[in-house]
């Protein structure tokens, strides 16, 4: 069986950038098992603009910015592998991929950097009531479809779900002649960012619907008309509110979930971003084994993808060079009040330097304070006027505070007045 | 008065531009001039694919080089599928000069696209 320094799985923005950061460390001997037919992954197909602020100070469109990593990796000669899926990952590290090429392999890699992205919440995970038509797809389906091989994917679109992709899509799609005729959202707010709120639905007067939710849809062989309803409390639709849309298409903007069978199938533990519990080096339980990007929670900016990617890579390198320094992670990281996860789950009491802490909020929440606890005594607040969940929240925080202390940090969201 | 979001970057400063168009709210100076111009002149950045020949994909994505002006978004459009292209294209190719009669800016690729 061959051998193998790092293997990287993922040729996307994540991959490429652990692959690059793990060679400037040292290690030479890389390779990246993309399962698509380009590196770059799903930024190729984000043809619109916003990448790359912090890590170009520029803006670029996601082909550009894919292309800007594509470069750094080949001028290393790092060896990738396309269309190669990778179905199965052991214990020990033992990767088996397949490609038209090489046929059926398996590799055994010291370390492996787990960086397979997201899937999309697809119409069967939320089983909309009624007919089962042609013309109902996710967002990422709808923009391959049209950005990549240039097929309308309808002339009367409804969107549900005011994720970043669906918004996008109502653009992109009124640009190329069809009319969008809303967006219906299932929570009291908007889910994706303000920005994307203004340019692609308030500059063409498409409505949003909030705390709505598409109650049936009906069409025999195609798709001819969506019925959208009010949601209680519960988010259940509440008789009598409905409103229909005659429209050939649905598109679901409802949700990424990271794909990481291959980790979960191992038994590391898994956080509440549904991606692998890691430490302050995105290593999992599982010494060697990284996970980084959008597998290990969906990220709202690319830039910051690359950045995690290029500790994980680093780490990575430091693990197979033998150069990691034996670390205890004594502090487990937990979500308190009204925060939905937060990435590590364990960092180390030791050390002079800062650790980055991500979390989100579970909704949109003005005048709170976050505060950071170890073992119940608050080491850090901060105050936010606004927060909001469609923008994840990063927190450098000096290890100095933790005083060398073990034991449990909490995220808390406090409202003002009940903070000490 | 008007409360804007600015949309120069992910971030969404929430902008308040005066009457003398004095602007505050914003994290960078981007949002100064973001702030100015939506009040005065709104422009955007239309990105967009073209149709390509030759190449391992069907269309070539393509960009503004610089903002348009707002009112100019279908009419910018309207040149782009217009035009055809063959493989290879690469990344700042001009594919449109001065859009939309707007002097100094092109429509250009935004994704190397090679010839089979």
């Amino acid at each position: 069986m061959r051998e193998v320094e790092l293997a990287i799985i993922g040729g996307g923005s994540a991959g490429l950038s652990a692959a690059v950061s793990a060679y400037d460390a040292g290690v030479r001997d890389i390779v990246i098992l993309e399962k698509g037919p380009f590196l770059g992954g799903i930024l190729n197909q984000c043809i619109h603009n916003g990448f790359g602020l912090t890590e170009f100070k520029e803006e670029l469109t996601g082909p550009e910015f894919a292309a800007r990593f594509i470069a750094q990796a080949k001028e290393r000669n790092i060896e990738y592998h396309l269309n190669s899926a990778v179905s199965s990952l052991t214990k020990d590290k033992v990767l088996s991929y397949m490609n038209p090429e090489e046929g059926a392999v398996q590799i055994k890699a010291k370390a492996v950097v787990m960086a397979a992205g997201c899937y999309e919440r697809s119409a069967g995970a939320i089983a909309i009531p009624g007919d089962r038509p042609a013309g109902i797809l996710t967002a990422g389906q709808a923009q391959k479809f049209l950005n990549e091989q240039g097929y309308m994917v309808g002339k009367r679109v409804f969107i549900l779900g005011s994720g970043d992709i669906g918004l996008i899509m109502a653009r992109r799609m009124t640009l190329e002649g069809a009319k969008v005729l809303g967006v219906a959202e299932l929570c009291a707010w908007s889910n994706g960012l303000n920005r994307n709120m203004v340019q692609c639905l308030y500059d063409y007067d498409i409505p949003l619907y909030l705390s709505h939710t598409v109650s049936r849809c009906e069409g025999k062989g195609r798709l001819e008309r969506v019925i959208i309803s009010e949601v209680d409390e519960r988010k259940q639709p509440i008789p009598g509110t409905e409103k229909v849309f005659d429209c050939d298409t649905l598109v679901l903007s409802i949700g990424l979930l990271p794909n990481n069978d291959l980790l979960n199938n191992l038994g590391i533990p898994q956080g509440r971003s549904r991606g692998s519990e890691v430490n302050e080096k995105f290593e999992t339980s599982i010494p060697g084994i990284f996970s980084a990007g959008n597998v290990l929670h969906v990220h709202d900016l690319v830039d910051n993808v690359v950045e995690e990617a290029r500790v994980a890579g680093k780490a990575a390198a430091e693990y197979i060079l033998g150069t990691s320094e034996e670390v205890e992670n004594d502090i487990t990281v937990v979500p308190g009040n009204m925060i939905g996860y937060v990435v590590p789950a364990k960092v180390s009491s030791k050390g002079d330097d800062k650790v980055s802490v991500k979390f989100r909020v579970r909704e949109p929440s003005k005048n709170v304070y976050i505060v950071y606890e170890l073992n119940g005594k608050q080491i850090k607040k901060v105050f936010k006027p606004v927060i909001i969940p469609s923008e994840m929240e990063i927190q450098a925080l000096p290890k100095s505070l933790f005083n060398g202390e073990s034991g449990t940090l909490t995220v808390s969201l406090i409202k003002k007045e009940e903070v000490k | 008065m008007r409360e804007l979001i600015c949309i120069c970057c992910p971030r969404g400063c929430r902008l308040t531009v005066d009457d003398d168009l004095n602007v505050t709210g914003n994290f960078c100076p981007r949002g100064v001039a973001y702030g100015k111009s939506e009040v005065t002149n709104p422009t955007r950045v239309v990105t967009s694919t073209v149709r390509i020949e030759g190449s391992d994909l069907a269309m070539c994505p393509v960009k503004t080089s610089e903002p348009i002006k707002k009112g100019n978004i279908f009419k910018c459009m309207e040149e782009i599928n217009k035009i055809h292209l063959v493989a290879p294209v690469h990344i700042g190719d001009v594919i449109i000069h001065n859009v939309c009669g707007e002097e100094g800016i092109d429509v250009i690729a935004t994704r190397n696209m090679e010839k089979l």
